[in-house]
């Protein structure tokens, strides 16, 4: 009964993306990043299928990332404007049967996207790379689905939210990089600061995503990522997405509709 | 403060979940290795004209990003590469590549002559003293300060007077624009290798030539070249010209 409830949330959050022209818009952004990559293809003198899958496969994982995240903010934005929210909250659900309901949607929206832009490398890149860097993007879509969620359903505006989840993506993919340079041996003129500075991000690395270690393009042209590697993702994933979708819920079962 | 229910409206299974999965993220990151630092090789370039294409009809600005890339990328996150380690082929590459992208900076032949010049490696050096010598070539009356510091650091570094003489006499011939110190540079290091009977008839010349307005410069290249003249009469010629011992210059 509580699953087919759910599965129903799904299916209206799936039919909301089709009626909205998600997978249009999806796809005409990965057109034009496909027509560009061809583009930088005739440009480059040496390595220009090497340049041509880098630039598509670091664009369509930014697209993604973009697109789904702009849809799930923009989605539930307007179920709490149209008083939507309101509505199936009259009806016999609980509160934690809507945020998984929505989430199961979006997760499907979001495997979908990673499937479509893994099909798009396929005419490119060997498909048993193809294969790890369209389970990595899913994965990485997941935690994204998440994190838009949370961010919506707390800050309850497009604005702050859309902040929020730009500014947690770039920093999970930078925090790695950050935290090699606050260990440089240039960085101590003043031992205190940098210390404290040192522990502040050692502090971040453990509370957020390495998302750095996901869906690299470099998977394509060079080496595989391992099965392993691609293990450790999943398990940071699942395990952060439902760190994500648990505040979510948290949030929203405090709040008073 | 905004209008909340209490706690205790949160389902206990909800609040576990998120506890435990809080918990479980900091453990699992936790025990995660630290990043290791790996040094990356300097990448190589595409043609000028397709970084002006991507710097969206920004090329100087480009230029300069590119500049202090180029220039950090020694220091890169948690490691440091020496000078010797770089590719000095691909950082001349880069440097080419700016310069034809932003033709009126100075800042990347600042860097040839400057910072990497100073790679205590002799083929490393003579690239970049080669670099900055085409450079100047290029648009000598803008860029002669860098070769003139390049021949200095040819003559006392490179320990090579033929090479600082050949950037020298560019440096007299090309750039009028250059201050006269720099276009005399010649003279004195004819000078100092013996080559007196040269570095006379160059100093007789530029006095002749009337360019020269400040008086004090004027006594003072006079009184060099009388100098020259006594000890062509006091110290015995070699065979091919040159002076048997070049005389320290005397300044007054």
């Amino acid at each position: 009964m509580d699953l087919r409830r759910i599965l129903t949330l799904a299916r209206f959050t799936l039919l909301e993306a089709w009626r909205t022209r998600l997978p249009a818009h999806y796809l005409f952004g990965l057109a034009l990043i496909f027509g560009a990559a061809f583009f930088f293809q005739q440009l480059a003198i040496t390595e220009s299928d090497r340049v041509q899958i880098v630039f598509s496969a670091a664009a369509s994982r930014l697209i993604a990332v973009f697109v789904l995240s702009l849809h799930i903010l923009t989605s539930v934005v307007r179920e709490f404007n149209d008083k939507g929210l309101e509505l199936t909250m009259s009806f016999d659900l609980r509160r934690s049967h809507y945020v998984a309901g929505r989430a199961t949607g979006y997760l499907m929206i979001a495997f979908a996207m990673a499937v479509v832009a893994g099909a798009a490398q396929l005419i490119q890149a060997p498909a048993p790379a193809v294969l790890q860097w369209t389970l990595s993007l899913a994965l990485e879509l997941a935690v994204v689905t998440a994190l838009s969620l949370f961010c919506v359903m707390t800050f309850t505006n497009f604005l702050p939210a859309a902040g929020f989840v730009a500014g947690f993506y770039l920093l999970a993919r930078t925090l790695s990089a950050i935290q090699l340079m606050s260990t440089s041996p240039l960085a101590i003129e003043n031992p205190l600061s940098h210390q404290v500075m040192s522990w502040l991000i050692d502090g971040l690395s453990l509370v957020m995503p390495a998302l750095d270690r996901f869906t690299q393009s470099i998977w394509l042209v060079e080496a595989m990522a391992g099965w392993p590697a691609l293990g450790a993702c999943a398990v940071q994933a699942i395990l952060y997405a439902a760190l994500l979708f648990s505040a979510a819920m948290f949030d929203f079962y405090r709040r008073n509709l | 403060m905004r209008d909340e229910r209490p706690l205790a409206a949160v389902p206990r299974p909800v609040l576990a979940t998120l506890v435990a999965a809080f918990l479980l993220q900091i453990g699992s990151q936790f025990i995660q290795p630290r990043p290791v630092a790996r040094a990356e090789a300097l990448p190589s370039l595409p043609a000028a004209g397709a970084i002006r294409v991507a710097s969206l009809g920004e090329p100087v600005a480009l230029a300069q990003l590119m500049t202090l890339y180029l220039q950090a990328f020694d220091n890169q996150p948690g490691i440091s590469i020496p000078f010797r380690e770089l590719d000095y082929s691909r950082v001349i590459q880069w440097l080419d590549t700016i310069v034809r992208i932003d033709p009126a900076g100075q800042y990347p032949l600042m860097l040839a002559s400057q910072v990497y010049f100073q790679v205590p490696d002799l083929p490393r050096q003579r690239q970049m003293a080669e670099f900055v010598h085409a450079q100047f070539l290029q648009d000598p009356n803008g860029r002669w300060r860098w070769l003139a510091h390049v021949a200095i650091m040819a003559k006392h570094r490179l320990h090579d007077d033929a090479l600082a003489l050949r950037y020298a006499a560019d440096l007299s011939r090309l750039a009028p624009a250059a201050p006269n110190w720099a276009r005399q540079m010649q003279i004195f290091i004819l000078e100092g290798i013996g080559e007196l009977e040269s570095a006379k008839i160059m100093l007789g010349g530029l006095l002749a030539e009337g360019h020269l307005t400040d008086e004090h410069e004027i006594r003072f290249l006079t009184q060099r070249l009388e100098e020259l003249k006594n000890v062509e009469n006091q110290t015995p010629m070699t065979k091919n010209g040159q002076f048997s011992r070049p005389p320290k210059p005397v300044l007054q």
